[in-house]
């Protein structure tokens, strides 16, 4: 069954699906109920499932993790929504310290399937604070897994697989991309939610991106096209663990390879992606790998904020260095 | 005016035993146990002691790497520990060896941590005893969230969650306070306020007493003398009761002392004075109990010499059960990272096997 989903709604549906499936699964988070979240992801589900199952939590993210923690050791799979990326640093010690390592330290006792669903990014002309993308800290963790969604269809399969997973997920959306449309077939199966998607293939240049970039890498890609450059675009999926024989088989066809995020550059995942691509491809590269990130300052002030963020004209220029290398 | 954190001899502080082992009425709580199990808790005090002084030992011998003694406040868990049934699950800190004790975890097996061969040896679902928590105040929440599930579940459980006077001042602890209390969450805060934050006293961490501060959150809080014990368990019966009939949270501020170190590592000669050290020591919990047995004719000198037998063999049980935890082989640092497995530890784990297995074949192994 095909319909036209946006990729907020495509969550929102996922999200349903994995209320109806599973009695354990709970969703929380600050405003998630009555609202329907901010950006109305969590529209309708506490009408539909109850104020028990989808609970408006007092405003407190450590509060909202930690007590995800408990509900999960008592068998709950909480899926918990931060509001925004630059408010999940309240938790960020109960992510870290607690959510992270308790199937470690439990020698395997004690499961946290907890989903943390956390907007990321920019490019909608947010006050400070709501536009950052904080997903390095977590791909960092040992313990926790990290996965992007892109487009709806993804939406739609990666939250349900997320929130079936044993182990902790940080589930980061592309907030600009929550309006973003596409037929979604709902009776269909998942790809595996471990496995990066070349979405567009090419033979020149591999860009490698997720979440709200990859669809600026098509942009790109299609702009390049005209140019002559026949461009490859992998969309990650999973920032931890990442798809690697995906990435390498690509880089090895292409010879060159660009990492884009929003992040700012230093010490970032496309850091950790180009030095293993460097180790894992060292003899196919035809050209340094390069990354097209955001700045190593604070996020910007709105009005600029279209110069701090990757866009369409600086992908160009880094495919026109590489190849030129 | 600011009130003094120190409590007085007054109603505020609930006791049933005195230090010197008289029993006395309080208008809201009463105990009426059995002699069997009066001296069953003078045993569980004696156990709890020994426990302490057999791994301070170990430490001190090089067997340990760290100990977290509790000495001193041993009547505050035991009373505390007992208060809890089986359906009930406790959420301590790394103090919390004689609610371990009550709850039925091996003492052997909370020597792992300590000894660096775990980081905690038993399945909090065996026994109703989660794992140590060591960052300070997380498992509040932790506990919350518990109790949270357990109404959705239907459950007459409640959960107890264990922190100290320094946790007090921890966000977590105070979001639990507010999760719990508007949820009416089945939980019990038990607060041993041992008065010492490693160096720093309890004036560092509030102006009021601790116990007052439930009554900001919506809930009812009461201080209990932490040195006796059977104050404690009745305490803590109540507040159990009160959270299985639905009417939410309650704070327990035990009153007690950390008689020794923060932790074996620690040097208290440092920062406080020998005198207080003495004067809380005529309040010892387990000279307390042995008192009262004595005074009421419930026990005599033989009973008194068969619990310190049965000590001496609890302690041989640890020492032997220490020597004997082996440190695990270097690749299982892989093993439960994720539930689900991870393409990334498979292949780290690949990595650090060659490496290992490079010195075996030079006749030598993993580099030792």
């Amino acid at each position: 069954m095909a319909e036209t989903l946006t990729l907020g709604k495509a969550l929102n549906e996922g999200l349903r699906k994995a209320l109806e499936n599973d009695s354990k699964v709970l969703i929380m988070g600050e405003d998630v109920g009555r609202l329907g979240g901010v950006f109305r992801v969590t529209d309708g589900l506490q009408k539909d499932f109850g104020e028990d199952r989808v609970i408006d939590t007092p405003l407190a993210e450590s509060g909202i993790i930690g007590t995800a923690v408990g509900l999960a050791i008592r068998g709950f799979r909480p899926v918990c929504e931060i509001q925004f990326d630059g408010f999940v640093f309240p938790a960020f010690d109960q992510i870290v310290s607690q959510v992270a390592k308790m199937h470690y330290r439990s020698a395997g006792n004690v499961k946290l399937p907890i989903t943390i669903r956390i907007p990321f990014g920019g490019g909608i002309g947010a006050v400070e604070h709501h536009s950052e993308s904080p997903e390095s800290y977590f791909c960092h963790t040992p313990g926790l897994k990290v996965v992007s969604c892109s487009n709806p269809v993804d939406a739609y399969w990666m939250i349900q697989e997320a929130i079936a997973s044993d182990d902790p997920i940080v589930f980061f959306e592309p907030k600009r991309r929550y309006w973003d449309k596409a037929e979604v077939d709902t009776s269909g199966s998942p790809r595996s939610l471990w496995s990066a998607n070349v979405v567009r293939p090419g033979k020149d240049v591999t860009l490698i991106s997720y979440g709200p970039q990859v669809k600026t890498c098509l942009e790109a890609a299609n702009a390049a096209e005209s140019e002559g450059h026949d461009l490859e675009v992998i969309d990650l999926r999973a920032l931890s663990p990442i798809d690697w024989e995906t990435v390498f088989a690509s880089v090895r066809k292409t010879q060159h390879a660009i990492v884009v995020a929003e992040a700012p550059v230093y010490a970032s995942l496309a850091s950790e992606i180009a030095a293993r691509i460097s180790e894992e491809c060292f003899y196919s590269l035809e050209s340094p790998v390069m990354r097209v990130c955001g700045f190593s300052t604070p996020y910007p002030t709105s009005r600029i904020e279209e110069d701090y963020l990757p866009d369409l004209d600086r992908i160009l220029d880094a495919v026109d260095r590489s190849r030129a290398f | 005016m600011q009130q003094s954190v120190q409590p007085s001899e007054g109603p505020e502080l609930v006791q049933l035993l005195t230090p010197e082992g008289e029993r006395v009425s309080h208008p809201d709580y009463s105990l009426d146990l059995t002699e069997d199990e009066y001296r069953g808790l003078y045993r569980d005090l004696v156990m709890v002691r020994r426990i302490d002084t057999e791994a301070t030992a170990l430490q001190r011998q090089g067997e340990l790497g760290l100990w977290a003694s509790l000495l001193g406040q041993e009547a505050a868990q035991v009373g505390a520990g007992r208060a809890l049934t089986d359906g009930d699950f406790a959420f301590p800190t790394y103090r919390e060896h004689g609610v371990a004790f009550c709850k039925g975890v091996d003492p052997v097996t909370l020597l792992g941590l300590f000894r660096g061969v775990n980081q905690g040896g038993w399945n909090p679902y065996d026994h109703g005893f989660q794992l140590y928590t060591i960052v300070i105040g997380s498992q509040t929440l932790h506990a919350t969230g518990y109790a949270m599930g357990l109404q959705r579940d239907g459950s007459d459980g409640a959960v107890m969650a264990f922190f100290g006077d320094g946790a007090s001042s921890q966000g977590d602890v105070n979001e639990s306070f507010v999760w719990s209390s508007v949820f009416q969450a089945p939980v019990v805060f038990f607060c041993q306020n041992n008065q010492w934050a490693i160096s720093e006293p309890l004036e560092r961490q509030s102006r009021i007493p601790l116990y007052q501060r439930a009554r900001g959150f919506g809930f009812p809080g009461v201080r209990v003398d932490g040195n006796d014990v059977l104050a404690v368990l009745a305490v803590s019966r109540a507040a159990l009761a009160r959270a299985r009939e639905g009417s939410g949270p309650t704070l327990i501020e035990a009153f007690t002392y950390r008689m020794g170190p923060h932790t074996t590592s620690d040097d208290p000669t440092r920062y406080r004075v020998a005198a207080d050290l003495e004067t809380w020591k005529l309040k010892d919990p387990v000279e307390r109990m042995k008192a009262y047995l004595s005074r009421g004719g419930m026990a005599d000198g033989d009973f008194f010499a068969t619990v310190d037998a049965e000590a001496d063999q609890l302690a041989a049980h640890i020492r032997a059960g220490c020597l004997a935890l082996e440190a695990p082989e270097p690749l299982t640092m892989f093993d439960h990272v994720y539930a689900g497995g991870s393409s990334l530890i498979d292949t780290e784990r690949e990595q650090l096997a060659t490496y290992l297995d490079s010195f075996a074949d030079a006749g030598s192994h993993g580099g030792h």
